[in-house]
C-alpha cells in the first residue's frame, strides 16, 4: 500500500516524460552509433577497396585527375601483367621510363624466403620456449629479457653492420642470408609466443608421460609438440606475415633479378615520379601481395591479441 | 626394463637413469641453438657498430681527400657524436630539427591512433549483428605491409598528376589548395594520417579487449548506487583497462619512432628537413655512405628505444601481474 502512495506522489506525466526522453536518447544513441560505427568502417576500409578498383582500371582511368568511383572500363589486364610482364614503357609529362617488373620471381623469392625462415624460427624458437618453460636455467629472466629487447630494437641500428657483416661473408643477396636474417628476425617472437602457450599445458601431462618411462626429450616431441599444434600454427602465420611485409632489409641487402622479395620491388614500380608510374600494376601487385596476409590474418583472428602484443597479453 | 609400460602398446620408452643428459643439460640444448643465433646475427653487428661510430669509416671505402688514394680509417673517438649533435651536415640542417619532427610524427600519430582507437573500442564492445566481421575487417590494415599502405596513401594523394589523387579531389571540394605532399607540413600530416589508418586498429584491438574482460558486476554494483557514466568511466572502466592501454601506447611509441617504410613510399619526395630520424640513418648510411656518422646516430636511438622499451617492460610485468 505505502508502494502504491509513492507512486502517486510522483505525478503521472513526469514518469512518462522521463521515459520518453530516456527512449528518445536511447533512440538517438542509436543512431550515433551506427553513424560513427559506419564512418570508421568507411575510413578502414575505403584505402583498400580504392586500390582494389584501381588494380582493374587501365593506365590512363588510374592516373586519371578526376579518377572515377564508378563508370570505368574493368580490365583484369594488370593482374595478367603481375604475373607475365617482365618490362614496361610508362609514358607522363616526364617522358618514358622503362620500368622492370617481373613480379612473378618476386613473389616465388618472398614464398621461398619467407616459408623457409618462419620453419626453422619455429623448430628453434619451441625447443627454447619449452626450455624456458620447464628448466630451470641460470639467468633466465635476463636471456628472456635479452630475446624480448630484440624486438624493440631499431632495424635501421642493426643493418648497417649486418650489411658490412654481409658484405663481408659474401652472404648479400644470397637466399641463405635471407632465410637466416629472417630466422633471426622471427626467433623472439617464436619464443616468447611458444613459450606463452607452452606455459598454459599443465606439468602433469609430461609428469605422467615420464613415469610411463618416456624421457625428457620423449615427453617433449611425444607430448608437448602435439599439445602445442595449435600455437605453433598460430606463431607460424605470425612469423609469415613479418618476413612477407619486411622491407628495409631487402631493400639494402637484395638487388632487382636476384633474391629481392615483393616489398621492395612494389615500392620500386611505383617509384618513377612524374606520372609515369602504371598505378594499375601497382594496385594489382599489392592485391596479389596483400591477399594472403587478409586470409591469414582472418584464420588466427582468435590468436590476434596475443600475435600483436608479443604473447604478452593473453585471453 | 620397459616390461612396466609394455601394457600401454606404444613404442617402448626407455626405463631407468636417464641416458647421459642431466637436465640442466638438455635445458641447455634447448636453449642453445636461439640464443647462438641471436648472438651472431644480433649482438655482434651491435657491437660491430658500436666500434664503428668512433671511427670514420666509409663503406664504400676511405678515400685522401687529396691525393684520392685508398686511406685505412682511423679511430676518432666521440667525434661523430659531436658533430652529429652539435654541427651541419650536407643533407640535414640542424639533426636537432630531425628529432623534432620525429617526435611531432610519434607524438600525434600515437595521441590520435589512443583516442581514436579506445574510442573505437568503446563502440565495439557492444554486441550486435555482424560484430565479428566488422571488427575483423577493421583490423586488417594494421597486418599490412607499411611500405604497401604507404603507397595506398600516397595514391589518394598524389599519384603524380599534379595532386589529382582521389583524396585531393575531395579536398578541392571545400579548399582551393590540395595538399601536396611533396611540402613538408602537408607530407608530416599525409604521414600521420597513414600511420594512423595503419595503427588505430592494434589500439582498437587491445582496447575491446580490455574492455570486455571487465567484469559486469561492477557496472550493475554502480546502477544501484545511481553512478553517473562519467562516474562510471572514470572509476571502473579506465582503471581496469589502464595497464593494457598502457602496453598498448609503448608498444605503439617505439615502433612509431622506428617509422621508416611508409615514410619511404609515401613522402620520400618531400623535402629532407621532413625525414623522420630512421631515414636520416639510411641516408647517412647507405646514399652518403657515411658509416661512422650514421651508426653513432643510431646509437643514440638505440639508447632511446631501450630506455622507452625499459619503462614498457616493467608495466608489462605489473600488468601481468594484475592479471
Amino acid at each position: 500500500m505505502a508502494q502504491s502512495t509513492t507512486v502517486e506522489i510522483d505525478t503521472p506525466e513526469r514518469p512518462a516524460f522521463e521515459d520518453r526522453l530516456r527512449s528518445a536518447s536511447r533512440a538517438a544513441g542509436g543512431v550515433l552509433f551506427w553513424v560513427a560505427l559506419a564512418a570508421a568502417f568507411l575510413f578502414f576500409l575505403f584505402p583498400t577497396f580504392w586500390m582494389l578498383e584501381t588494380s582493374f582500371k587501365t593506365v590512363n582511368e588510374a592516373n586519371s585527375q578526376t579518377p572515377a568511383l564508378v563508370g570505368f572500363h574493368p580490365t583484369l589486364a594488370n593482374y595478367h601483367n603481375v604475373f607475365f610482364l617482365t618490362q614496361e614503357n610508362v609514358s607522363g609529362e616526364g617522358g618514358t621510363t622503362t620500368i622492370t617488373t617481373g613480379f612473378l620471381h618476386y613473389f616465388i623469392n618472398s614464398i621461398l624466403i619467407g616459408s623457409i625462415s618462419t620453419l626453422v624460427a619455429l623448430v628453434l624458437g619451441m625447443l627454447a620456449a619449452y626450455g624456458f618453460s620447464r628448466f630451470r636455467v641460470a639467468g633466465k629472466n635476463d636471456l628472456l629479457f635479452f630475446i624480448l629487447s630484440q624486438r624493440m630494437l631499431p632495424p635501421i641500428a642493426v643493418l648497417i653492420p649486418i650489411f658490412l657483416m654481409y658484405r663481408t661473408l659474401h652472404l648479400v643477396d644470397t637466399y641463405f642470408g635471407m632465410i637466416l636474417l629472417y630466422t633471426t628476425f622471427n626467433l623472439p617472437f617464436a619464443v616468447w609466443m611458444i613459450k606463452g602457450f607452452v606455459d598454459e599445458i599443465p606439468h602433469e601431462y609430461e609428469d605422467a608421460a615420464m613415469v610411463d618411462g618416456y624421457t625428457r626429450f620423449q615427453s617433449f616431441y611425444k607430448v608437448i609438440v602435439p599439445q602445442s599444434v595449435s600455437a605453433l600454427a598460430a606463431t607460424a602465420v605470425f612469423s609469415l606475415i613479418t618476413v612477407w611485409n619486411e622491407f628495409i632489409f631487402a631493400l639494402v641487402l637484395t638487388e632487382p633479378g636476384g633474391v629481392r622479395t615483393v616489398p621492395p620491388s612494389i615500392a620500386a614500380a611505383a617509384g618513377g615520379g612524374q606520372g609515369n608510374i602504371d598505378w594499375g600494376l601497382v594496385a594489382a601487385a599489392a592485391m596479389v601481395f596483400v591477399l594472403p596476409v587478409v586470409i591469414f590474418t582472418f584464420l588466427v583472428r582468435n590468436h590476434l591479441l596475443r600475435g600483436v602484443t608479443f604473447g604478452a597479453v593473453r585471453r | 626394463m620397459g616390461s612396466e609400460s609394455a601394457e600401454h602398446g606404444g613404442p617402448m620408452p626407455v626405463r631407468g637413469p636417464r641416458p647421459g643428459l642431466t637436465d640442466r643439460q638438455l635445458a641447455w640444448l634447448f636453449i642453445f641453438p636461439t640464443v647462438l643465433i641471436l648472438l651472431a646475427i644480433a649482438i655482434f653487428p651491435l657491437i660491430w657498430s658500436l666500434g664503428l661510430s668512433f671511427t670514420n669509416y666509409v663503406a664504400t671505402g676511405n678515400v685522401d681527400p687529396v691525393s684520392g688514394n685508398p686511406v685505412p680509417y682511423q679511430w676518432v673517438g666521440i667525434h661523430n657524436y659531436r658533430t652529429l649533435l652539435t654541427n651541419n651536415d650536407v643533407t640535414y640542417a640542424s639533426i636537432w630539427h630531425q628529432f623534432t619532427v620525429t617526435a611531432v610524427m610519434v607524438i600525434c600519430a600515437v595521441g590520435i591512433e589512443f583516442v581514436l582507437g579506445f574510442g573505437l573500442a568503446m563502440l565495439l564492445v557492444r554486441q550486435f549483428p555482424g560484430r565479428g566481421l566488422i571488427l575483423t575487417l577493421m583490423l586488417t590494415p594494421m597486418m599490412l605491409a607499411p611500405v604497401v599502405v604507404g603507397l595506398f596513401w600516397r595514391f589518394m594523394f598524389d599519384p603524380g598528376n599534379g595532386d589529382h589523387g582521389i583524396l585531393n579531389n575531395l579536398i578541392l571540394l571545400v579548399s582551393a589548395r590540395p595538399l601536396d605532399i611533396a611540402q613538408s607540413t602537408p607530407a608530416i600530416i599525409a604521414v600521420i594520417i597513414a600511420d594512423v589508418w595503419m595503427w588505430t586498429p592494434f589500439m582498437l584491438l587491445i582496447g575491446v579487449a580490455g574492455l570486455a574482460a571487465i567484469p559486469r558486476y561492477l557496472y550493475e554494483a554502480a546502477q544501484v548506487d545511481r553512478a553517473s557514466a562519467w562516474f562510471r568511466f572514470r572509476h571502473i572502466t579506465l582503471p581496469l583497462v589502464w595497464p593494457l592501454l598502457l602496453i598498448a601506447l609503448l608498444f605503439r611509441t617505439i615502433d612509431a619512432i622506428k617509422l621508416f617504410d611508409l615514410y619511404f613510399s609515401l613522402a620520400s619526395g618531400a623535402p629532407a628537413n621532413t625525414n623522420p630520424i630512421s631515414y636520416v640513418i639510411y641516408n647517412k648510411a647507405f646514399e652518403q655512405y657515411d658509416t661512422g656518422n650514421s651508426s653513432a646516430l643510431a646509437y643514440i636511438i638505440l639508447v632511446i628505444v631501450i630506455a622507452l622499451a625499459n619503462i614498457y617492460i616493467r608495466n608489462l610485468t605489473k600488468a601481468q601481474a594484475a592479471h
